[in-house]
């Protein structure tokens, strides 16, 4: 050490760098974008029509009805290109994407790497550019990857079709509930069966979109270890059962062994099953829907296939179903007659569509190009280091005081573990949620669970194949160290967060018809007279 | 200015420190005094006031003499002005009753109590309907839904409503037998309801049903029962918010903590008893709607010993009707429900899987244990 | 010779010294130990029958530009493609503020951690609700055809009423959605339209409306372009018969084009593809829902709300669920419909696209489209054989020529026009047969005059 640092070092006062990140957010202190505005500045031109258009139109307006015609201007912000490009880009660094964090704290959401090189592929012109009713024989490329995807997908599922239509993980368990109506109706059961089961621990959706589909819904409850109570199964099914709706493994991370027992006894009773593939991630290649006796499946391509979550969407669902159900698929399916592809409207058994056209293209291609970079041995290899990582994860926070795994003690977990700070809400006071907002101070996500909470206190991580053994220690770093903190020092994780873009927000408002704003607009009337 | 009512029931909790299964009772208490337990509602009062920290808008404290929470809000830095007169080292339940009473008498704006779910029985039986309360938690056992979380909460929570930031909810008091408790049995009954504000809490993730989401649930299980109402049945409801709420979809005032009987759409029987029921359902055909009573989630054999096993034999459990919020069974952790009809066989009969409404067209499959 | 270990780039503990090491960290022999609960019998044998991977992205690459340069842009060609998906210029600066990381790879974080989502999402919001006159919209749904489906749902449940009245112009894709989406609890029934003007039947409406009526519905414009001129007119009956008014509307049209809510319309929905998302072969739709700031209202909608609010900083904002009771993410199946992930970025991106052109921005564009229709309308009535359907009738980016006159099939044309370049309008034979052989036709502010006339002058030349 050179001794210049002895003569200067009196001037060193702060801590030396701790063991854990120093993170601090951004915080721009940004206005709402209409504050920024400056009368009369412009962000984009649009083109302007030539003349010989605006003398032959005349006055576009001269056959619109006064109630048609808009009076005043919109009050949209006036901006420079620059300053809203800055307002954006601020905001961004208030934002904390997947490419910057350890994301294993968005336990269900299946956080990983979406690769760059797929969204670089996706905004070419030759797709973002293509409109979806250009002549088939100018769109094969496209065309392709959809008929080869899917594919892929009947094979990773073992089941006969798959549709690309549906815009999310939600719509496709609604297109499958869909098909199942459509399926009983034809068989006319239709109305007898008239009763959905699904458990506690699966995606909320799945008695929600039932619901929409007009069924009664009848949950299980978790038996004591965790798995779907088999026995409330057998109270449940009758000869009114439509459907049985199930995540496998479910939202704790635990496998349901005996899953090919409910399948049978729903079927034995005429019912068909539905599995929410939404946990797929720690077993591709290791076990398939339909090998369980599933009759329809569905796969969040934003989840397992790793196109990007884009802050909640866009994203592509993809249904698979046996040959039973196929005739039910929504228009149009993709086809190959062996020289080119096709679209398939003659299905008359068909539900119709879920959405406008076929799909979430930009999605597609990049599902088939995160496939296409692995292979078989690779998918397998991302569900094995998926695992891994979670049980590894799952040790190291063991570790820690005041949490634990409920159910199934002793037992490993495929690829997620619903954890439990009971004990230590119970010694310090400090809540789960609390602890979230505390992490958010190290530059981390973190999920408590979906409703309803019947674990107490719960944690949901999921360390999916993205992360290194690095990454998985510092997650267990921060939540040991606020888990000291709580026993030592609650105040910090209660007052939570610290370094974050903003502080913490008033709620009561958002529950009072009176005080809420959902727009700039409702906010100015209501505060600002 | 506003004004908190304070009543401390020093002796809540007591026995828990000492091995006690609960505080109630003279002879629990000085035994619990005599082994070296100290009491520790006190201090967790003064922490709840402390957490009530609104400079600009003064805050007028009414507190009961001494242990009862004089020394509290002295701890807490504030000088209370003082309500009623007690008896230190001897203070009953008829002190928080009266005392509570002359509060809001005084017209407090809101009554904080510390204790246990004895307290909440004494409040609940003390101040008007409506009137906002809230618990700050001291007992040893706790399965009235009138308490805030911890003492912090409590203090958290009296600020928000104090600002109008907090809506009330109608929650129930439910208490123990503490006799039966102590024998190693456990039943839990309910004994009415307070008005307590509601926090929508910091976090969607973590938002608990509010009041009006409740109540809403409350109606699409009334309206699923309802629309499968048949003629000339006689419709036996237990005890409860949900059995009230049915009652009240069709314009008709139930006894929450009593067995009311409606047969087309009209009430035919009001606060039954055993003997009265057991008459009825001999002669008319009859359903008993039935949800589990918090806590321990007992669905027969507490608080609504009226319907009897002779009952529900009669009746039989292909008529049981099981209704619940779904909330309520999710803080039941989605356990079995228990019975304890008194008749083995009755209970053996009940065990078993229930579809429990939980609202319009849903259900959850709950087991039944004995 | 044993295969050689690969390590992917996207998995780092594929590296084997780090998979033993982390294999004994948990006291495991391999990976088998953590599937202990998969029973055999389930055990997919073997290896998946996948194609060979690309392993290096050079390779993959490769492939996948090799299979999308078999596709043929609308950059490649001239289009005149509409039905729903336009082409519009999009500004360079949405597609970046798309493409950050921040915002692309983010998810379903909270207030604190993700605080720009938030916000760029109520700015969303409020960006719309100022194109649109309301107080009211909401976070994305997935597209157009759900945000109608749901907006008639919520008109169901407010009205307690079961039948929703559409137009017969509406397109048959959409009806299909609606129709699949409401069965269990409404029925859908379709209003005539009058051949000449293509408006509304208003004596059908009179006559077909009743107490069970929950919704009326109109677009505008319509599917076939033209703008319902009949609008208020239909609200006042729709309100008389107390069902709510649910209009869909472009909201690129909105810049010259009064809001719904100025002539009686409840609940707005529609598409915000329009607003700088590219087409993406119809993989770039996303939805609105707006209404009034009316509890009955904001109670029914589905989908997350954001709203606005203080935080302990004085003059700093946060932001937040709206009611979120509502939603299925807190109840359930006692929630309204579902909410789930949809179409968050495209919403980003559509704020970015209103702050980007602002008020004069969206009057000129708008009056711009209207003046390349009214244009190409009447440039293409001077073709011989050619006319165009419904013109009395005032349009908004689309319209229906009507090729019954040429004795050929759009098909032949639309063949015809692809070997000179040329996307033509969409075939409207099979949908609405009553008109023959008619196309769907879009004109939007990036044809040039030149582009129609080389249009026109096609057409003329392949119908000849």
């Amino acid at each position: 050490m050179k001794h210049e640092t002895k003569t200067h070092g009196a001037a060193r006062a702060v801590a030396p760098k701790p063991a854990l990140r120093r993170f601090h957010q951004a915080r721009w202190d940004e206005p709402i974008i209409f504050e920024l505005s400056v009368a009369g500045q412009r962000g984009v031109l649009p083109p302007e029509p030539e003349a010989a258009i605006v003398e032959t139109a005349g006055d576009v307006f001269d056959n619109l009805p006064a109630s048609l015609k808009r009076k005043t201007a919109p009050e949209l912000p006036e901006m420079s290109q620059l300053h809203v490009l800055r307002h954006y880009l601020r905001l961004s660094q208030e934002n904390l994407g997947v490419d910057l964090n350890v994301d294993v704290g968005q336990g269900t959401c299946t956080m990983k790497y979406s690769p760059k090189v797929n969204d670089q592929l996706a905004r070419s012109h030759k797709l973002s550019e293509l409109h979806p009713l250009q002549p088939l024989e100018s769109a094969q490329g496209i065309l392709e990857v959809m008929y080869k995807l899917e594919g892929m997908l009947k094979e990773i599922s073992g089941m006969e079709r798959v549709t690309l239509q549906p815009g999310a993980g939600s719509a496709a368990i609604y297109a499958n509930i869909s098909m199942i109506r459509a399926y009983h109706e034809a068989r006319g059961e239709g109305a007898q069966r008239n009763e959905v089961i699904t458990t506690a621990f699966s995606h909320p959706s799945n008695g929600a979109a039932a619901k929409v589909a007009g069924y009664k819904i009848i949950t299980l409850p978790p038996d004591a270890d965790g798995y779907p109570d088999f026995d409330a199964l057998k109270a449940a099914v009758s000869k009114r059962t439509a459907a049985l709706l199930i995540t496998n493994p479910e939202d704790t991370g635990i496998f349901n062994p005996r899953i090919e027992e409910f399948v049978r006894l729903v079927h034995s009773v005429g019912g068909l099953c539905s599995y929410d593939q939404a946990n797929a991630n720690g077993i591709l290649g290791i076990t398939r829907a339909r090998d369980a006796g599933f009759d329809v499946c569905h796969f969040n391509l934003h989840k397992t296939f790793s196109t990007p979550h884009a802050c909640g969407g866009p994203a592509a669902g993809a249904c698979g179903v046996t040959k039973e159900i196929a005739p039910f698929l929504p228009t149009p399916t993709v086809e190959f007659d062996g020289a080119k592809y096709y679209l398939d409207y003659n299905r008359p058994q068909s539900i119709g569509k879920i959405r406008p056209w076929y799909g979430v293209a930009p999605n597609l291609l990049k599902a088939y190009a995160w496939i296409m970079s692995l292979g078989a041995d690779g998918l397998r290899e991302a569900a094995e280091i998926a695992v891994l990582n979670n049980n590894y994860l799952l040790h190291q926070v063991l570790k820690i005081r005041g949490v634990s795994a409920p159910y199934a003690q002793g037992k490993r977990r495929i690829e997620q573990v619903r954890y439990s700070w009971e004990q230590l809400a119970s010694d310090t006071g400090v809540h789960s949620e609390e602890i979230g907002w505390r992490a958010a101070d190290f530059g981390t996500h973190y999920w408590l669970s979906h409703h309803p909470f019947v674990v107490p206190e719960p944690m949901t991580l999921e360390p999916t194949e993205s992360y290194s053994r690095e990454d998985l220690d510092e997650y267990a770093r921060i939540l040991n160290h606020i888990a000291e903190e709580a026993y030592s020092n609650p105040e910090i994780v209660h007052t939570a967060p610290h370094n974050s873009a903003i502080h913490r927000i008033d709620q009561e408002s958002f529950d009072d018809p009176e005080a809420w704003a959902v727009t700039w607009r409702a906010y100015k009337r209501k505060y600002k007279k | 200015m506003h004004r908190i009512g304070l009543i401390v029931n020093p002796l809540a909790g007591i026995g828990g420190r000492v091995g006690l299964k609960g505080s109630d009772g003279i002879e629990t208490q000085r035994r619990a005094l005599e082994l070296g337990a100290t009491p520790r509602s006190p201090h967790r009062a003064t922490l709840s006031l402390l957490a009530i920290a609104e400079p600009d808008s003064p805050l007028e404290v009414f507190t009961a003499p001494r242990e009862m929470g004089e020394t509290s809000a002295s701890e807490a830095g504030f000088v209370p002005r003082i309500v009623g007169e007690i008896h230190s080292g001897a203070t009953t339940s008829a002190d928080t009753q009266r005392i509570a009473r002359e509060m809001t008498s005084l017209g407090v704006d809101m009554l904080l109590f510390a204790g246990g779910d004895g307290t909440a029985r004494d409040v609940c039986a003390s101040v008007p309907e409506g009137f906002p309360c809230l618990g700050i938690p001291a007992g040893v056992k706790i399965h009235s839904a009138v308490y805030a979380v911890n003492p912090r909460h409590a203090g958290e929570l009296t600020q928000l409503f104090l600002a109008g930031k907090a809506r009330l909810r109608e929650s129930e008091v439910l208490d123990l037998d503490e006799d039966a408790y102590r024998e190693g049995r456990v039943s839990a009954r309910l004994y009415g309801t307070l008005h307590v504000p509601y926090r929508p809490l910091m976090l969607q993730n973590q938002k608990t049903a509010s009041p009006a989401s409740e109540s809403r649930q409350m109606e699409a299980i009334a309206a699923n029962v309802i629309e499968h109402m048949q003629a000339d049945v006689a419709y036996i409801l237990a005890p409860g918010t949900t059995t009230r709420a049915i009652a009240q979809a069709l314009n008709l005032e139930k006894t929450l903590v009593g067995v009311d009987v409606i047969c087309n759409g009209k009430l035919i029987l009001q606060d039954a008893t055993h003997a009265q029921l057991l008459d009825l359902v001999s002669r008319i055909p009859a359903r008993i709607i039935v949800t589990p009573i918090g806590g321990q989630g007992f669905l027969f054999g507490r608080g609504n010993q009226q319907i009897g096993p002779e009952v529900i034999h009669k009746v039989g459990r292909e008529n049981i009707i099981v209704v619940s919020a779904s909330s309520k069974l999710n803080a039941l952790r989605l356990q079995p429900l228990l019975v304890d009809t008194g008749d083995e066989t009755i209970d053996e009969l009940l065990a078993g899987y229930f579809p429990v409404i939980t609202g319009y067209n849903e259900q959850m499959m709950c087991k039944v244990s004995v | 010779m044993s295969k050689k270990q690969i390590v992917y780039p996207y998995i780092p503990n594929s590296v084997p010294a780090v998979k033993d090491a982390m294999l004994k960290a948990v006291n495991a022999k391999s990976v088998e130990d953590f599937y202990a609960d998969i029973p055999e019998s389930i055990r997919f044998k073997g290896k998946l029958n996948l194609p060979e991977p690309f392993l290096s992205e050079a390779a993959l690459t490769r492939h996948v530009e090799g299979l999308l340069s078999k596709n043929q842009s609308t950059r490649d060609v001239l289009s005149f493609l509409g039905a729903g998906c336009a082409q519009h210029y999009v500004p360079a600066v949405c597609d970046e503020v798309n493409s950050r990381s921040e915002f692309l790879t983010a998810y379903a974080g909270e207030p604190y951690e993700d605080h720009g989502r938030f916000q760029t999402l109520f700015e969303y919001e409020s960006m719309m609700g100022e194109l649109l006159n309301m107080d009211v919209v909401n976070v994305p749904v997935y597209d157009g055809f759900q945000a109608t489906a749901t907006a008639l749902r919520m008109a169901g449940r407010i009205t307690g009423r079961n039948i929703a009245l559409l137009p017969a112009t509406v397109m048959p894709d959409k009806l299909s959605k609606i129709r699949d989406y409401l069965k269990p609890d409404m029925q859908v029934e379709l209003i005539p339209f009058d051949e000449g003007t293509g408006l509304m039947d208003m004596s059908a409406l009179k006559n077909q409306i009743n107490a069970q009526t929950a919704a009326v519905f109109i677009e505008n414009p319509s599917y076939l372009g033209f703008l319902e001129t009949q609008a208020e007119e239909i609200g006042k009956i729709a309100h008389a018969n107390r069902a709510i008014f649910v209009v869909s509307v472009d909201p690129i049209s909105l810049g010259v084009i009064n809001p719904p809510v100025e002539y009686g319309g409840d609940i707005v929905c529609g598409d915000i593809q329009s607003l700088g998302i590219h087409m993406n072969y119809g993989g770039g739709h996303a939805g609105f829902i707006a209404s009034r700031d009316e509890e009955k209202f904001v109670m029914e909608f589905p989908s997350r709300l954001f709203g606005v609010a203080t935080t302990s900083v004085e003059g700093e904002y946060g932001f937040g669920d709206v009611a979120y009771e509502r939603t299925s993410f807190a109840v359930r199946e006692e929630g309204k419909e579902w909410v789930g992930t949809a179409a968050a970025l495209w919403g980003i991106t559509a704020g970015v696209y209103l702050a980007l052109m602002g008020p004069q921005g969206m009057e000129e564009l708008g009056r711009g489209i209207m003046q390349r229709l009214r244009y190409a309308v009447r440039k293409l009535n001077q073709v011989a054989g050619v006319k165009t359907r419904f013109s009395v009738t005032p349009h908004f980016k689309e319209f229906v020529v009507d090729f019954n006159g040429t004795g050929k099939t759009v098909e032949q044309i639309n063949q015809a026009l692809h070997e000179r370049g040329i996307f033509g309008g969409k075939d409207l034979s099979a949908e609405f047969p009553s008109l023959g052989q008619c196309a769907l036709y879009c004109v939007t502010e990036v044809h040039t005059q030149a582009d129609i006339d080389t249009l026109v002058n096609a057409i003329a030349e392949v119908t000849k």
